[in-house]
């Protein structure tokens, strides 16, 4: 699973049927301390993230399981809201 | 499966229900001389591993699905070992 900020909204009114129920925001990667990492995706979202939120999402047919009918396109979904991350600098590595 | 370190830990109240309950741990992934310069991850703590272990995370659905018995989800990022020793051929 990985970083992200949500930084939009998609808005699709034809979609497939298994997202009828889930919106799907505008994700920008992020480092763990929600430093913008690479180029933004677009996710399903499962977990009511709201913009400007870190969340973390995850990745390939896992992102399909995670909704409710697995049996769907879904490469991103949103998994969990970001309360917190304590990383301790280990190695000193940067 | 990559050899991490476990450099933190992730604090979310508001997660998939596959999530609930599960300790989530913020691994990096190491260089060939084991310093954590990699990647970063949220993995799911399978094996009670502690901050600095370095340990062995799988990225894959089905390991992640045999490893807590159930069947096939959301779940893809799991630390499935705490590395006790890596000998260099």
């Amino acid at each position: 699973m990985h970083f992200a900020r949500v930084v939009g909204t998609v808005v699709c009114t034809e979609r497939v049927p298994a997202w009828r129920r889930h919106r799907l925001l505008l994700l920008q990667p992020t480092d763990a301390a929600g430093t913008p990492q690479g180029r933004p995706l677009v996710a399903v979202d499962l977990v009511s993230a709201a913009p400007g939120q870190p969340v973390f999402y995850v990745r390939g047919r896992e992102a399909a399981n995670a909704l409710p009918d697995p049996d769907n396109p879904a490469d991103a979904a949103i998994v969990g809201i970001v309360d917190a991350v304590r990383e301790q600098p280990i190695d000193g590595a940067a | 499966m990559f050899l991490a370190r476990v450099v933190g830990e992730v604090v979310a109240t508001t997660k998939h229900p596959e999530l609930a309950a599960q300790k989530l741990l913020l691994v990096r992934g190491v260089d060939p001389d084991g310093r954590a310069t990699g990647r970063r991850m949220i993995a799911l703590d399978t094996v009670d591993a502690g901050m600095s272990d370095l340990v062995l995370v799988s990225d894959e659905g089905n390991a992640a699905a045999q490893v807590l018995r159930r069947p096939r989800g959301a779940v893809r990022t799991v630390i499935v070992g705490v590395v006790d020793e890596v000998s260099a051929a």
